[in-house]
């Protein structure tokens, strides 16, 4: 009925992992100017496995929710298998988004690439996953396609 | 769940006493004004009986209201057809940067077809500056078309005084009074206005209906070609059963107009005073002294409206935003943004408008819920009076 799926709405409405945590090991930032939104992610790293995963978000029922199930999703992966995961994957998740409100899926993403990066450039580490990856750098029209 | 209707602006019910005035149009009542028997005489009658109504509404003529089938319909007519009407004097029309849609589109729509239009700045309060206006008007300046009171903020133009400047150089007025309309006084002839545009489904009647104040004297060409309807001016079988529910809710707009501005005027104040006791970091956008009754636009610092939007609608309570990323375009509100309010703040801005339904209690609800709901939604927040869009990070 609404613009969102049930799950999507389950989400937003009672999102998993929002908040802050002591001490993160990690934390990644991403923002859109696009729609106004901001996304942190934080992450607790033990042995190149993220342990915890926590996020705060100021955005759509769109990025809340794939706050919520990235933060979920990412958590027990090591870094290389997180660093796999896509806005793709959290729309899967999600069991779908509306067309305009791919993009805030990718924030998601971004968010949780850009901790991980962060925590990569702390620990001298080179992952694969993040070959290219600029913190820096506006999502790409590619990213925004279903 | 209690349901909690806070946007009046969007569109109203249709109040008992009208729909009942409407019913037998649809059946016993069905003849077409154009007929020349017993069934369409008498529609024809009583169509120009709901036509007085609206005339007395705002102080009019009879014959000087037209019936359009919306108040975008009477905004396109009006810049259209004075665009067409004026063309030998000139191509430049000046409006605002913050009308609606309705008014917007169309001036760009003329701007293709070689029209200069002139969108005029507004304060912080979303007033424009008459020395401005008197500044933009030049020689080939044919129409000034400025907002009654805007839909986002309720701001109520100095219309009597654009009228006196646009009179004293010879150019044309018009004003979209759909948001103002049954919600303040308006006397078309103390005010000056030459053309006026109005909506039924504002002011407690049916969507699908709207009308054209044209002052006898202005000529514009009709909209709607085909048959003599609407003084030869305005074409189509009238719209009857939605005319006769405008005709009663003028009426109604008109006995009830100072009961209703007090009433919602009240409801609005306490609204307001109560969400801003009871939450930090509140603003009030706008000018709460030249203000539609019923209208209040509030910035929930932190908070996005989407979210707050979504989350009030699973407590039952509707409310609106000309922004957030909701729409397919990702525009934010222009009218927000024309008053020089940051980004993240207008991606954080809902509007309320309170009507003569709403209750004292339907408020405490709202209220007690608006607060939990923004509290919820800043307690996850990437931003915060510490961490805003400004120093948080890459962007």
């Amino acid at each position: 009925m609404g613009m969102y799926n049930d799950k999507v709405m389950d989400h937003f409405m009672n999102p998993h992992n929002a908040g802050a945590m002591e001490n993160p090991d990690a934390v990644g930032t991403y923002g859109s100017p696009v729609c106004g939104d901001m996304m942190e992610i934080q992450l607790k790293i033990e042995n190149n496995i993220i342990v915890d995963a926590k996020f705060r978000t100021f955005g759509c029922g769109s990025a809340i929710a794939s706050s919520s199930v990235a933060t979920d999703m990412i958590k027990g992966k090591t870094l290389e298998e997180a660093l796999n995961l896509t806005n793709k994957n959290f729309i899967d998740e999600l069991g779908g988004l509306p067309g305009p409100k791919i993009h805030c899926s990718v924030l998601a993403e971004q968010a949780v690439k850009s901790a991980i990066y962060e925590y990569a450039q702390k620990n001298g580490l080179i992952l694969d996953g993040l070959k290219g990856f600029n913190p820096d750098l506006e999502i790409d029209e590619h990213h925004e396609e279903e | 769940m209690r349901q909690v209707y806070l946007d009046y602006s969007a569109t109203t019910p249709v109040k008992k006493e009208v729909l009942e005035e409407m019913l037998p149009y649809f059946t016993e009542k069905f003849g077409n004004p154009s007929s020349l028997y017993g069934i369409g005489l008498s529609a024809k009658s009583d169509l120009n009986k709901a036509r007085e109504k609206i005339a007395k509404l705002i102080g009019a003529e009879e014959r000087e209201i037209y019936f359009t089938s919306s108040g975008t319909e009477a905004d396109n007519w009006a810049v259209i057809g004075a665009a067409r009407a004026k063309k030998a004097k000139g191509n430049h029309i000046i409006t605002s940067a913050i009308e609606h849609h309705a008014l917007i589109h169309t001036c760009q729509y003329l701007e293709k077809e070689g029209y200069d239009v002139t969108y005029l700045k507004v304060d912080s309060k979303g007033c424009i500056s008459l020395e401005e206006l008197k500044n933009s008007i030049t020689d080939k300046t044919i129409l000034i078309s400025i907002m009654f009171a805007n839909n986002e903020i309720g701001t109520i133009q100095p219309i009597k005084e654009i009228a006196e400047i646009a009179k004293s150089h010879g150019i044309w007025f018009h004003t979209d009074a759909v948001q103002a309309l049954g919600n303040i006084p308006i006397n078309v002839k103390e005010l000056g206005i030459d053309m006026m545009s109005m909506s039924a489904h504002k002011i407690y009647g049916p969507k699908g209906v709207g009308a054209l104040y044209i002052k006898k004297g202005v000529v514009i060409p009709s909209f709607m070609n085909g048959g003599a309807q609407e003084n030869k001016r305005r074409a189509g079988t009238e719209n009857m059963t939605g005319i006769i529910g405008f005709g009663k809710a003028a009426e109604l707009a008109g006995a009830n107009l100072e009961k209703h501005i007090k009433q919602v005027s009240e409801l609005r104040n306490y609204f307001v005073k109560e969400i801003t006791s009871k939450l930090e970091d509140v603003d009030i956008n706008g000018d709460m002294e030249h203000r539609l009754p019923g209208n209040i636009n509030l910035t929930f610092n932190y908070a996005e409206g989407e979210a707050l939007l979504l989350y009030m609608d699973s407590r039952g309570i509707s409310a609106s935003t000309g922004s957030a990323c909701s729409s397919a375009s990702f525009t934010p509100s222009h009218v927000l943004s024309s008053l020089g309010i940051p980004l993240e703040k207008i991606y954080s801005s809902i509007r309320f408008t309170v009507g003569d339904f709403t209750t004292k209690e339907d408020i405490d609800y709202a209220v007690e819920e608006i607060v939990k709901i923004v509290e919820k939604l800043r307690g996850f927040s990437a931003f915060s009076k510490e961490r805003t869009w400004c120093n948080n990070g890459n962007v």
